[in-house]
């Protein structure tokens, strides 16, 4: 019975040790600086060597950097290391977590003795406290001590501190302070990384990040996730009603890019943006980003004029390549005898398509004819208003529909309160630590033969020689 | 005027004024010191006219409002503000610390970034925004960021002087030697960028403003001679640094009473500085912007991920200062390489690196 005590209690101790030595292990800084630079030389290879790229690519890259020779071998090695997937490997995320538990039990190690200073608010002091203070001055006023008194608490609110009384016998301490929460500012820094983690987490086990790509005029109701490709069911329809990349005059740069989007439920439409890069659509936890675009024309893609005739007649005419319309009020028929999704014009006056994946510079090819005689023929570019005027009138190009295709990237993270949380907590935690500091004052008054003495004495936890002339200017108005 | 005259007329002065106040520097000449801070604070109220005027092209020409209109869309604008950011920062510590000796270090950082705008042949028209770059972030963000790289640099520049003043009496510490071959390299870009300016601006031998002449009189020559040479006289240069550099700059910085602790003061205000804006500017209002462009805040981008690494060099500066209680060459050692990790994260990564902060290229 006693043996077995005996043996509990040493066991009791092994456990203890090992507990010790592990919180050791996470409280040194020693630690903190170990990965600090682990996980910062670590993500310098992963910015070099491409991420879950092709293997093409990848010992493309790493031939600039060991040459060719080397560089498949070069891709096998970091391939099986985890290189070309870095940031997703076990030992990352392991380095990541060894970090967090790092930052968790420093602060909680250190935390109760900066609580211990930051719960008690200032009161007065002993002279041989005040005597430690790293700055002190001594000032000399007539009269007695209570207009000492009221020229101090004066003197205290021009420097934009409240004053405290605190009679004693035979003097008076006046004592303030400002910015005590602000020796919080490391450990709210600290618990905003800690928050911004679980976070990732959340949005890690609980959310998910993929993408689809929805041709104009149809509809998804699933997309597909970027980790393993997996359909992921959204619970609604998506459909894109248009998709439309207009350009910065006289340029082919990107101007806008936009996709008009209606959500459907149950048959219903219940909702409808025009999304663009910096414009999301968020429905029921779910959101959608303008990613990309792409040109996929087919039969079914409708050709979309807007006609005026010499006449004065308008109308909006839709039609499939190799259809015809009449202008409108006459005999005219127009028909669509080629396309060209970047038709750009070169020195001479020649066209020449330019860009046969995009369509950046869309042009539609129209012969005119009367009775089966063609009239003539024209190129009409829908960035171009002066194509669209023709011999009868003027063909506008509006658009050339279910052609493009919109990229979409679509999230669902549960735990993105946390990440907006953890950039408040920081923005905070980051100024109180650098820009504002704990300032105290301790004002002694006494008499001393027919004047009053003045003693002050001062600290600052940061940026002393600012807060030194601070009081310099307390002592200044005190003896003007 | 147009901006990128305003622009050039400060370029003028400010290499005008890198040259007076390492004069200055040498001949304690007070008169020099007084012309040095004039072409510097004009220098500074002409490129501040510059981007004014520069802001309001850029609103003019894209009519998405005034703070869209931040001319701070690509490399050229980004250079031009950073050397603004660096400049304002000197001329506050001159008026601070009362003292010019600084200039001669801290001009030629922005002067080498001046040298770079006008060798590279960077385009330097207005670029108008693409879609991703069309939000009220860009201004904050950017502006942010460049106030910490400003800080970075002007704590380099201090922890160098700082080097050379601690580590004078021995020559074969690491540490010296680890400090002049830092600002050897550093000084021989910035004179072999003089050299091509020279070269191909100057004498003529030009095939326009547009062309990249990048180190092409120096080390990228066409002729071996020449960049034999080169290599020998960059050589020659650091050991010379390495045998005089340290008396040299102690002698200076005793003539100007500037003491280590001013040093390390500067030092540790600029990264006090840098470090929150650049976590606050570069990092979380990224992480929102991204978020609400890219349905990502953080995505590991080349650009992402160096700046975290910029980040924790500079909170491995802070804990290894406030909690290990280093101090002294070895501290000053840890700001110098995070001047060269900024150095990467903001010009390296967009030259060597591809990724989503592709506007920045050259």
């Amino acid at each position: 019975m006693n043996e077995k005590k005996e043996n509990q209690k040493e066991n009791q101790n092994v456990v203890d040790k090992i507990v010790d030595k592990v919180w050791d292990f996470f409280t040194s800084i020693k630690l903190t600086i170990i990965i600090l630079a682990v996980i910062s030389l670590t993500s310098v290879v992963g910015s070099v060597v491409p991420q879950r790229a092709e293997p093409e690519r990848t010992i493309g890259v790493l031939s600039g950097i060991v040459g060719e020779a080397f560089a498949p071998t070069a891709f096998i090695v970091l391939d099986a290391l985890g290189f070309t997937a870095m940031f997703q490997s076990w030992w990352f995320l392991t380095f990541l977590f060894i970090f967090a538990a790092n930052l968790i039990v420093c602060s909680i190690d250190r935390f109760p003795k900066i609580w211990n200073i930051i719960k008690e608010p200032i009161k007065p002091a002993e002279p041989d406290v005040l005597n430690l203070m790293s700055i002190k001055r001594e000032a000399f006023i007539k009269g007695d001590i209570d207009t000492a008194k009221g020229k101090v608490e004066l003197a205290f609110k021009k420097i934009g501190f409240k004053p405290q009384l605190h009679p004693e016998s035979g003097s008076t301490q006046i004592v303030s302070e400002k910015g005590r929460y602000s020796r919080l500012g490391v450990y709210v820094t600290h618990l905003s990384i800690i928050v911004l983690f679980i976070g990732v987490i959340i949005a890690m086990f609980w959310g998910f990040h993929g993408g689809v790509n929805i041709l104009e005029g149809t509809s998804t109701s699933v997309v597909y996730s970027f980790r393993d490709g997996k359909e992921i069911p959204l619970g609604f329809e998506v459909r894109c009603d248009n998709y439309d990349a207009r350009f910065w005059e006289g340029t082919d740069r990107l101007k806008a890019s936009e996709s008009w989007l209606t959500i459907i439920e149950d048959g219903k439409e219940v909702k409808s943006k025009i999304v663009d890069v910096n414009r999301p659509l968020r429905h029921r936890g779910i959101t959608f980003y303008q990613s990309s675009r792409g040109f996929a024309p087919s039969q079914d893609s409708l050709f979309r004029f807007a006609v005026t005739s010499v006449n004065g007649s308008k109308e909006n005419v839709e039609l499939k390549f190799g259809e015809s319309f009449k202008m409108p009020g006459t005999n005219i028929k127009v028909t669509v005898a080629d396309f060209s999704p970047a038709l750009g014009i070169d020195q001479l006056g020649r066209l020449f398509t330019y860009n046969p994946d995009e369509m950046v510079n869309p042009a539609a090819f129209l012969e005119f004819r009367e009775n089966d005689n063609l009239l003539h023929r024209q190129w009409i570019l829908r960035r171009y208003p002066d194509t669209w005027r023709v011999q009868h009138g003027i063909v506008e190009f509006k658009d050339l529909w279910k052609a493009q295709y919109t990229g979409l990237q679509v999230r669902r993270d549960p735990g993105i309160g946390f990440f907006y949380l953890g950039s408040f907590l920081m923005t905070i935690g980051l100024h109180a630590a650098f820009f504002m500091s704990h300032r105290r004052i301790w004002v002694k008054i006494s008499n001393e033969k027919g004047r009053v003495n003045v003693l002050v004495a001062a600290s600052s936890n940061k940026n002393r020689e600012a807060f030194e002339k601070k009081i310099d200017k307390l002592i200044k108005s005190l003896e003007g | 005027m147009e901006s990128f005259q305003f622009f050039g007329i400060s370029t003028v002065a400010y290499i005008l004024a890198m040259v007076a106040y390492i004069s200055y520097l040498v001949s304690k000449n007070s008169t020099v010191g007084v012309i040095a801070t004039t072409l510097t604070v004009g220098g500074f109220i002409f490129q501040t006219i510059g981007f004014g005027i520069r802001w309001a092209e850029f609103n003019e020409l894209m009519q998405l409002g005034i703070i869209r209109a931040a001319p701070l869309a690509n490399l050229y604008e980004s250079l031009e503000f950073m050397v603004w950011c660096v400049i304002l920062g000197y001329l506050l510590i001159e008026w601070k610390y009362k003292t010019r000796a600084f200039g001669a270090f801290i001009t030629p950082i922005a002067g080498l970034a001046l040298a770079f705008i006008e060798m590279s042949g960077m385009s330097r028209d207005l670029s108008p925004l693409v879609p991703a770059l069309q939000s009220n972030w860009l201004l904050a963000h950017v502006l942010l960021s460049f106030v910490g790289y400003a800080g970075f640099s002007i704590a380099f520049a201090a922890s160098i002087i700082y080097l050379a003043l601690t580590t004078s009496n021995n020559r074969k510490s690491g540490a010296y030697i680890f400090w002049t071959g830092a600002l050897g390299i550093f000084s021989i870009i910035l004179v072999a960028l003089i050299i091509d300016f020279l070269v191909f601006r100057v004498a003529g031998v030009t095939y326009g403003q547009t062309e990249n002449h990048i180190l092409e009189a120096t080390f990228q020559s066409e002729s071996g001679f020449i960049v034999l040479l080169s290599y020998i006289g960059s050589l020659a240069f650091i050991g010379l640094l390495w045998r005089y550099g340290g008396s040299i700059i102690k002698k200076i910085a005793d003539s100007f009473s500037i003491s280590k602790e001013m040093l390390d003061d500067v030092t540790y205000k600029s990264i006090a500085v840098g470090f929150p804006i650049f976590g606050l500017g570069g990092l979380i209002i990224g992480a929102i912007w991204a978020e609400q462009a890219w349905g990502r805040y953080w995505s590991w981008d080349p650009k992402e991920t160096w700046s975290l690494i910029l980040w924790f060099v500079y909170a491995f500066y802070l804990h290894a200062r406030f909690l290990r209680g280093w101090s002294g060459p070895k501290l000053a050692i840890v700001a110098v390489i995070g001047f060269g990790c900024m150095i990467f994260t903001y010009l390296g990564v967009n030259i060597f690196l591809s990724g989503l902060h592709a506007y920045g290229t050259l």
